[in-house]
């Protein structure tokens, strides 16, 4: 028996100490070089017991449950590690080790550096709540570990807080955050209403016992509070401001696992406290899905600043998990099951997929940040030469999130593409539709999805640097390359020991929807995929890189049949004749995307302006200045008068904030006055 | 086992082998039609086992992205013909991967040469791979909405179980579905192949080139690679378009004689299918590169069709 709760709580108690250890640090105002290393090793060790203690209840299948007395009735502090939640926390535990791994040599210098005691406490206490949410078994423990997760966040973003950027970064953050907190805790309250308890475990199926107005009511407060949290589109404005800001450790769990708490919400509603959904439920969850992905990898197309780049990427990805999980929702309302467990896990397995790979890109973006200096890619260039492995980590992780074989992204895409391809066996005619144009849809996310990380990696690794920083970039730390390392691996090792690994997602779909459909989804001694039967089609990611690996033998034999005596010599770049290639003849990340930029013209509206500068005659420009921009056109045309909107309501407001003690003193005995009466009344 | 081993030896064979003929027969055809002599047939053959023979000069700006890139395109478009029936109905590995494993290696290879071309730090580098990447994404939607009417109909990803299905029912390539996912597929070979009125392969002309804009720095033995691989992937797209839609002939079974047939039919398809593309070839202009995505609307407009035809004539 695998002893799941000593370990579980062990790693929450390491996580506190580690957290407190921290504090008394900043406290004392010690800025020893060893506080920052002890405390990440800790958040590393509290890791590995919180990621044993998953996989225990993954396999053992035991759920564990534990609870707190708070002193008040019918609300304790309880915690269960049922199969979703373990997965969950796999996924949290898994890319916390590697992140704190990286953090080791990283708070060696930047911004975080200068209090290190504080950002480990904050970064310790940040991955306990982030536990605390993904294992919370009621509504009010679930809120506070929620709220918790908000504000150690905040405060991680923060860390360089001198700067005007970061600061209004934050803000945006935890705004947004807080009205989504508004939203599920009405929608909570609607469904604990329904179930007569808060426990999640009474909650099961509860959605059913509401009328329809406040079922499709506490489902579309549920659903768009978590999705701020996840970032879709429309609510995903603070993603792009928050992520890139913060330390890249921070950013690349912010990405990586924390807005998973928004899918690991929905999927909990979705699929555990509604046993049964209307389908226009299903529809909008599939529409945002398709329009966060297409939207959101647009957007990171634009984009030359590597970590607002990765952050836009994000948001792609949260559209393609939903994707998966609009498509379930729709089969269940359907009544296929299996198709619906098939979506499910496509969803699930994409959710920790782009953890592993987004986690890793942000680090290799980090890597580069601390070892060149900026952000902006049309700075960088040729830091393959520089940070050589770096540069291999973030090509793995680009593969990977193109979706391209064998890598993990491939696996969890086709999946999700299979699930859409199904749904043309469905009934009604709209979604007969509509699942294989969003397939297409997918399809060229994914294609845009490449042709941005070309770019991304192009750009910023390839060629001649464009900047006297990258000319003098330096290669990470070794502890740096390690969490780079072991997260690259988990790329390899999820994608090619795929069919290994699905058999994790039996309970998960047996409690959510009532079927096992793992065992269908694994074929021939394990080693092919396949999408519910060999006959509806099958692959085999193990088996294709085995045979890209064993053709290569193809090329050596053709290479070597002529009997080649040739040279190989190295010379400058051909480039049709000219002589005296310099980093200035370099495409740019902007001339890369501008064919895309024209071509989505209409969702972009670029604006470009060009001033030149003559000396003697027009034909011989001594400067020419550049710019170009494109709409913020969720920013313009939807935040914007909400803003305007409410700085004029506060304006009214204002009147009765007078100031005076008195006239608070009268709104205090209105009110009471009021709720006594609305007291005897009820 | 040996069998499986001997299919797959055999479809490696014949599709290095019949890649450049391909080639070689598209030139010869466009050459007769404006009264050129052009090269033989056999030209691409001696061009290659030249290449091979060569010195070569690699940039001194490249990195290892530029030594892999031959290699990684050679081979993830070799593999992705193996999973294709050629003139066995039993692709050698399909069920190791479907039409959606045919899609992402082809795509994983051209991840590959988009940055083998930005490597060299040339402009015209950068330029081929920004208008690479721009034209195989919005070809990529059409391609997929032709590829899952296909699937829907057969029931499967799997290329062989969809030309099974098609063999079932003769006169399947006739269903309006079919016809229109055939013409969406059609535009995206066109599309994909650089062939015009996309790209033009006979033209260095910076403001045109796509793909030779790419590998304008490679030569010798790597040059040779990439053309054969380029070669192999028109080949394994005109596979998928005529023994997907036309299986008849596909041999059920390895006898010689079932082969022998197949592999007649299959050549004869090729040659049919050469031709359409060699006319619209020589009867067009090459396109302005941004009226392109026009062209590849209307593949997704005839894919998307093909959906609801689909829909409306099987219920």
């Amino acid at each position: 028996m695998w002893p799941i709760c000593e370990l579980y709580s062990a790693g929450l108690l390491v996580y506190a100490v580690a957290a407190l250890a921290g504090l008394t640090a900043h406290l004392r105002k010690t800025t020893a070089a060893w506080i920052a290393p002890l405390l990440c090793y800790a958040a590393i060790a509290a890791a590995a017991l919180e990621f044993s203690a998953s996989c225990g209840a993954l396999f053992a299948g035991a759920a564990f449950d534990w609870s707190l007395p708070s002193g008040i009735q019918s609300i304790h502090y309880g915690v269960c590690l049922d199969p979703l939640s373990a997965y969950f926390n796999m996924a949290l535990s898994l890319l916390a080790v590697c992140v704190g791994v990286y953090s080791v040599g990283y708070l060696r210098h930047g911004a975080a550096s200068r209090r290190p005691g504080l950002f480990c406490c904050f970064f310790n206490l940040h991955l306990l709540s982030l536990t605390l949410v993904f294992t919370a078994s009621n509504i009010v423990f679930f809120l506070i570990a929620w709220e918790l997760v908000v504000v150690t966040a905040y405060f991680l973003v923060v860390t360089d807080h001198e700067s005007t950027e970061v600061r209004r970064g934050g803000i945006l953050y935890i705004l947004m955050s807080r009205g989504g907190t508004g939203l599920m805790f009405l929608g909570f309250l609607l469904l604990a209403s329904a179930a007569g308890s808060m426990e999640f475990q009474a909650m099961h199926g509860s959605g059913e016992k509401l009328s329809p107005v406040l079922g499709a009511s506490a489902f579309l407060l549920l659903f768009f509070g978590f999705g701020v949290k996840a970032g879709i589109i429309p609510l995903h404005i603070w993603l792009p401001a928050a992520h890139p800001v913060a330390p890249s450790n921070v950013s690349a769990l912010m990405s990586g696992i924390v807005i998973k708490t928004g899918i690991y919400g929905m999927a909990r509603v979705f699929f555990d406290f509604y046993g049964v959904l209307p389908v226009w439920t299903g529809m909008l969850v599939l529409v945002a899905g398709v329009v966060s992905a297409l939207l959101g990898v647009l957007y990171a197309l634009m984009e030359h600043d590597l970590k607002r780049l990765l952050a836009y990427h994000s948001i792609e990805n949260i559209g393609i998990i939903l994707m998966g999980f609009g498509s379930a929702l729709l089969f269940r309302s359907f009544g296929y099951p299996q198709l619906a467990a098939l979506a499910l896990v496509a969803g699930l397995f994409h959710t920790l997929n782009h953890g592993v790979f987004k986690c890793l890109l942000f680090l290799g973006a980090g890597s580069v940040l601390q070892g060149a200096g900026t952000r902006n890619m049309e700075e960088m260039g040729g830091l393959i030469r520089r940070m050589p492995w770096t540069a291999l980590y973030f090509l793995i992780g680009a593969v990977a999130i193109s979706g391209l074989p064998p890598l993990n992204g491939f696996v969890s895409e086709w999946f999700t593409y299979q699930g859409l391809l199904a749904g043309f066996g469905t009934t009604s005619t709209l979604t007969r539709m509509a699942f294989p144009i969003a397939g297409a849809l997918l399809a060229l996310t994914a294609a845009l999805a490449a042709a941005c990380f070309v770019k991304a990696f192009g750009i910023t690794f390839l060629a001649l640097p464009r900047g006297e920083s990258a000319e003098h970039a330096m290669e990470a730390p070794a502890s740096m390359k390690t969490g780079m390392a072991l997260l690259a691996a988990s790329c390899v090792v999820l994608g090619l020991g795929a069919t290994w690994f699905i058999p994790i997602f039996a309970p998960i779909t047996q409690r959510a929807l009532g079927v096992q459909i793992t065992q269908q989804l694994v074929a021939g001694n394990s080693l092919v995929l396949t999408a519910g039967s060999v006959r509806n089609g099958s692959v085999s990611p193990l088996m294709l890189a085995l045979g890209l690996v064993a053709l290569g033998v193809v090329p050596f034999a053709l290479w070597l049949a002529p009997g080649r005596k040739s040279s190989r010599v190295t010379g400058p770049s051909w480039d049709c004749g000219l002589p005296g290639l310099t980093a200035a003849n370099e495409y740019t990340a902007t001339a890369f995307s501008k064919p895309l930029r024209m071509i989505f013209g209409a969702l972009f509206r670029p604006r470009r302006e060009i001033q030149a500068e003559f000396d003697v005659s027009p034909y011989y420009p001594k400067a020419i200045h550049f710019e170009s921009e494109i709409e913020p056109t969720f920013e313009t045309h939807i935040y914007e008068p909400i803003w305007t909107a409410i700085q004029a309501i506060a304006a009214r407001m204002r009147k009765i904030q007078t100031g005076s003690i008195h006239a608070y003193l009268a709104y205090i005995f209105v009110t009471l006055i009021l709720l006594l009466l609305f007291g005897v009344r009820g | 086992m040996i069998e499986k081993a001997l299919a797959v030896a055999f479809q490696i064979g014949l599709v290095l082998l019949l890649s450049p003929l391909v080639t070689g027969f598209n030139r010869v055809l466009k050459a007769r039609a404006q009264t050129r002599r052009g090269p033989s047939l056999l030209q691409p053959y001696r061009d290659l086992y030249k290449l091979l023979r060569k010195g070569m000069v690699i940039p001194d700006t490249a990195s290892w992205i530029f030594t892999a890139t031959p290699f990684v395109l050679f081979v993830t478009t070799l593999l992705a013909s193996l999973l294709i029936p050629m003139v066995s109905v039993a692709a050698p590995l399909s069920l190791f991967g479907g039409v959606l494993a045919v899609v992402y290696l082809l795509a994983l290879g051209r991840f590959f040469l988009a940055l083998a071309g930005l490597d060299t730090g040339s402009s015209f580098g950068g330029l081929g791979s920004s208008r690479e990447m721009t034209i195989s994404a919005i070809a990529e939607p059409a391609l997929m909405l032709a590829v899952f009417t296909v699937a829907i109909g057969a029931g499967s990803t799997n290329l062989s179980i969809v030309a099974q299905s098609a063999q079932g029912q003769s006169w399947r390539f006739l269903a309006p579905s079919q016809m229109l996912a055939f013409a969406a597929l059609f535009i995206v070979l066109i599309a994909e192949t650089g062939r015009i009125p996309v790209d033009n392969l006979s033209t260095h002309l910076e403001l045109t080139m796509i793909h030779e804009a790419m590998i304008l720095e490679y030569s010798g033995p790597y040059l040779a690679l990439i053309e054969w691989a380029a070669a192999i992937k028109q080949l394994v797209l005109m596979m998928l378009l005529v023994n997907v839609f036309f299986p008849f002939g596909l041999s059920a079974d390895w006898s010689p004689g079932a082969v022998l047939f197949s592999l007649v039919l299959f050549s004869l398809k090729l040659l049919l299918l050469s031709i359409v593309v060699a006319i619209v070839e020589i009867g067009n202009a090459k396109m302005r590169l941004f009226r392109v995505p026009e062209l590849l609307a209307i593949a997704f407009v005839l894919g998307a069709l093909a959906l609801v035809s689909t829909f409306l004539f099987q219920g």
